[in-house]
């Protein structure tokens, strides 16, 4: 049994066992899923940006004999409005009957987090609260006082500094306490709203308790959402709990008479909603005061001063752009050693596989498919594909921790709102640049679904990684090839940047068209928390982001890589009167190439090269050497030299990049894309609209070309 | 409605919010962030584009859009 089984196996037997239910609640960004991961072992990426789980994450631990089921519920700031995640988290703590619920507030902004707080104690009383982030807030001199804090909830409170695991035992002890507690001993606290408004909330509840029986907390709970006629929570509950409070006479009867009291006191059905709000808000303001001291005021100037050069007119954009093109350059430069390494090794292995194939007698153009078929192209994917993602995600996710992400967003937001989009596009346009499919992934912190679509179908427009070296290759040797020297790497780093523009300035165009047309919609509201400045935890930020996403989509290439191998494989061996299937098939796509002011060969690469980007030259090569399998090779000047021997002109070399660009995402993307769209037109959209892009551009620059150059 | 927003305050410049005004949904996100009648509110910082704006309430800093600002209004 692998150990991953194992691992399986023992889970599954914890879920039948665990005897307890704790739920995982609290703000975005206060490191819930940081406890989550040091209590579960289990490596839920955590980010320091808002509304990174959006469904619940399930994990399990064993503490003192006991197994205990704990679900991540996303970060939310309140549970009272509408959006996805609130809702969830809602419901879970609501309809999930956890054993405990543990509220995760930041330290270093008790008192917006204590909003939360509040609201959840009108639900439940087995909370637990736990105060995170100390050393931040140490560091920032704020001293809060946890014993006065448990004493005015009346539930317990524990503080913790989730990145050291030592922290949490205190956490685990009174998790413990809570879910073998059976019952609840004290009230907890409980918000009082103005005396009318209390009068009119006890008259429904008594009713709601007359009718049916439920715990009195929720009932109250309850008849505030009653009043308020906030049918979507109402709607939750009668389907939950199979219970009617809307259309329900004699509530009806007594809420009616409850609202007209409160008008006769000046009290409206809108204003009652602003008063539930202000209270908590005031309230939680109250608390935070009383257990807050603040040893130095200007606790955030040093951030503010960072946010104002990082997001200065003149200094913000420009900044970022150096931001990402120092990424890109460590992670090329980077990932050529052990790329070369990773090539010779499976080349190595390669050759006794040979040898061994020989040895066992086996069939030639079997040990041919295996091996130069689906072996080769296999450690081909993994060979280019996996040192960039691990150099490149660990460096992101370092800007991630950091907090410079939000400000990314703050600062482009302005563009994307224009196009009707929002400017968190920017963050997974920048996730895109290392791997399109983890930047589709990303498009969950977009809230609106309508934004969060379109910057899904526009993700490809960014070239990965995987397009990188692809694109420096094709504009060293046509590009700059031409000049020599230092102006050459200048030339070509141009060129590369002018496709990167063009890709960004047409994700723009793209979203702006979508918004007009098939995703119609104005650009929803942007609040955007820019989160305090942290230190990245270096050695966790390289763990987890090998581990969360290197891995996982390099997974998902290979599967897709394999049998690939052996479809490029029967196509460039299988023939047909001599002529090879891979030659037909580019005779027939040469009308289509040429007028894109290419070759059916390229054409033919970019289809075949769909599992990964990273082996649409070694294919292009394989075609124009009559090869029957990849070939890889280093020295630019000599692929300079076979391209340059098939026709290739400064034009076909601009329309390769343009084209590679502008394509049809990759295998793995499109996985991940049917993935989250949980639709299969949407996929098919996806995969149209960078295609009709790159047809329609490379037609352009043809034309264009062949107009005023020759 | 020629009440004063948050618009209109300066870099810097602390306003006290009186009222949320406009569509459910912002008025509610707004609200659940704590800006209810009576709290402090400071623009702090500006998108190089001009728009969305950031504002310091209640220890956090917060982005919002022109549009969606406007419904923030002022004593």
């Amino acid at each position: 049994m692998s150990e991953k089984e194992k691992l399986a196996m023992e889970q599954k037997e914890t879920k039948q066992k665990s005897t307890y239910t704790i739920a995982l609640a609290g703000n975005p960004n206060v490191g819930k899923s940081t406890i989550f991961n040091n209590l579960t072992g289990m490596n839920q990426h955590t980010g320091n940006w808002t509304g990174k789980t959006v469904a619940n994450a399930t994990g399990y631990f064993e503490y003192r004999g006991e197994q205990y089921k704990i679900v991540d519920i996303p970060g939310t700031y309140s549970i009272m409005s509408h959006s996805e995640e609130e809702e969830i988290a809602r419901n879970y703590i609501c309809f999930g009957n956890p054993d405990a619920t543990i509220v995760v507030v930041d330290a270093t902004s008790l008192e917006r987090n204590l909003n939360l707080v509040l609201q959840i104690t009108e639900i439940t009383n087995n909370l637990i609260v736990c105060v995170n982030l100390l050393d931040e807030a140490k560091k920032k001199k704020i001293k809060i006082n946890l014993e006065l804090l448990s004493n005015i909830l009346k539930v317990p409170v524990v503080g913790v500094t989730a990145r050291n695991k030592k922290t949490l035992n205190n956490l685990l002890k009174v998790i413990r306490n809570v879910c073998e507690r059976k019952e609840q001993i004290n009230p907890i606290y409980q918000i009082h709203y103005d005396e009318k408004i209390e009068k009119a909330i006890e008259e429904v509840r008594e009713i709601i308790s007359k009718q049916y029986k439920i715990e009195e907390k929720l009932a109250r709970w309850m008849s505030i959402k009653v009043l308020d006629g906030e049918e979507r929570i109402l709607k939750e509950i009668e389907k939950q709990l199979h219970i009617q409070l809307m259309n329900n006479r004699e509530i009806d009867k007594v809420k009616k008479e409850a609202l007209e009291a409160l008008k006769e006191e000046g009290i409206y059905q809108e204003e009652f909603k602003e008063k539930i709000v202000s209270t908590i808000v005031k309230d939680a303001e109250e608390i935070g005061k009383k257990v807050c001291k603040f040893e130095n005021k200007d606790y955030a100037n040093r951030d503010r001063k960072i946010d104002k050069i990082l997001t200065s007119k003149k200094y913000g954009i420009p900044i970022m752009i150096l931001f990402l093109l120092l990424i890109f350059w460590i992670t090329i430069v980077g990932a050529n050693y052990p790329s070369q390494f990773l090539f010779s090794l499976f080349g190595k292995i390669q050759e006794k596989l040979i040898e061994f194939a020989t040895y066992i007698h086996c069939p030639e153009w079997l040990s041919n498919m295996l091996i130069l078929g689906i072996y080769q192209t296999l450690t081909w994917v993994i060979s280019v594909m996996l040192p960039p993602m691990a150099i490149f995600f660990p460096l992101f996710t370092i800007l991630e921790d950091l907090g410079y992400l939000p400000r990314i967003a703050f600062n482009m937001d302005g563009f994307f709102k224009k196009a009707c989009c929002s400017g968190k596009q920017m963050i997974t346009m920048c996730m895109g640049f290392g791997c399109n499919s983890c930047g589709v992934t990303g498009c969950r912190i977009i809230d609106s679904p309508r934004e969060r679509l379109i910057a899904i179908l526009t993700n490809n427009l960014v070239p990965c990684n995987g397009r990188f070296p692809f694109l420096i290759t094709i504009a060293t040797i046509f590009i700059a090839g031409t000049i020599g020297g230092i102006g050459a790497s200048v030339i070509s780093t141009i060129a590369v940047m002018g496709v990167i523009i063009l890709g960004i300035i047409m994700t723009l165009v793209i979203s702006k068209i979508l918004s007009k047309t098939i995703l119609k919609g104005m650009p929803s509201s942007f609040v955007l928390e820019l989160p305090p400045y942290r230190k990245p935890q270096f050695f966790k930020v390289l763990v987890r982001s090998i581990f969360d996403r290197t891995i996982f989509i390099l997974g998902r290439a290979v599967a897709v890589a394999a049998p690939a191998g052996l479809v490029i494989w029967l196509f460039a061996n299988i023939g047909i009167q001599g002529q090879s299937l891979l030659t037909i098939i580019a005779n027939f796509l040469n009308p289509l190439a040429n007028l894109m002011g290419l070759d059916g060969y390229i054409l033919t690469a970019f289809i075949l090269g769909i599992p990964a980007n990273e082996i649409v030259l070694p294919i292009i090569l394989m075609c124009y050497m009559q090869g029957t399998s990849l070939v890889n090779m280093e020295d630019t000047f000599a692929i300079g030299e076979i391209l340059r021997q098939n026709g290739w002109t400064i034009l076909t070399a601009i329309n390769v990049m343009i084209f590679t660009v502008f394509h049809f995402p990759c295998a793995t993307t499109l996985l991940t894309i049917k993935k989250e769209t949980e639709s299969w037109k949407w996929t098919a959209i996806s995969f149209l609209i960078p295609t009709v892009c790159g047809i329609v551009l490379c037609m352009l620059t043809t034309l264009v070309y062949h107009v005023f150059v020759i | 409605m020629n009440e004063k927003t948050v618009n209109e305050l300066e870099l810097g410049e602390i306003g006290i919010v009186n009222k949320i005004v406009g569509e459910e949904t912002i008025k509610r996100r707004l609200l659940d962030l704590g800006l209810i009648e009576g709290t402090d509110i400071k623009p702090v910082l500006v998108s190089p584009s001009g728009d969305p704006r950031a504002f310091e309430f209640r220890g956090s800093l917060i982005a919002i859009r022109k549009e969606d600002a406007e419904n923030i209004k002022l004593k």
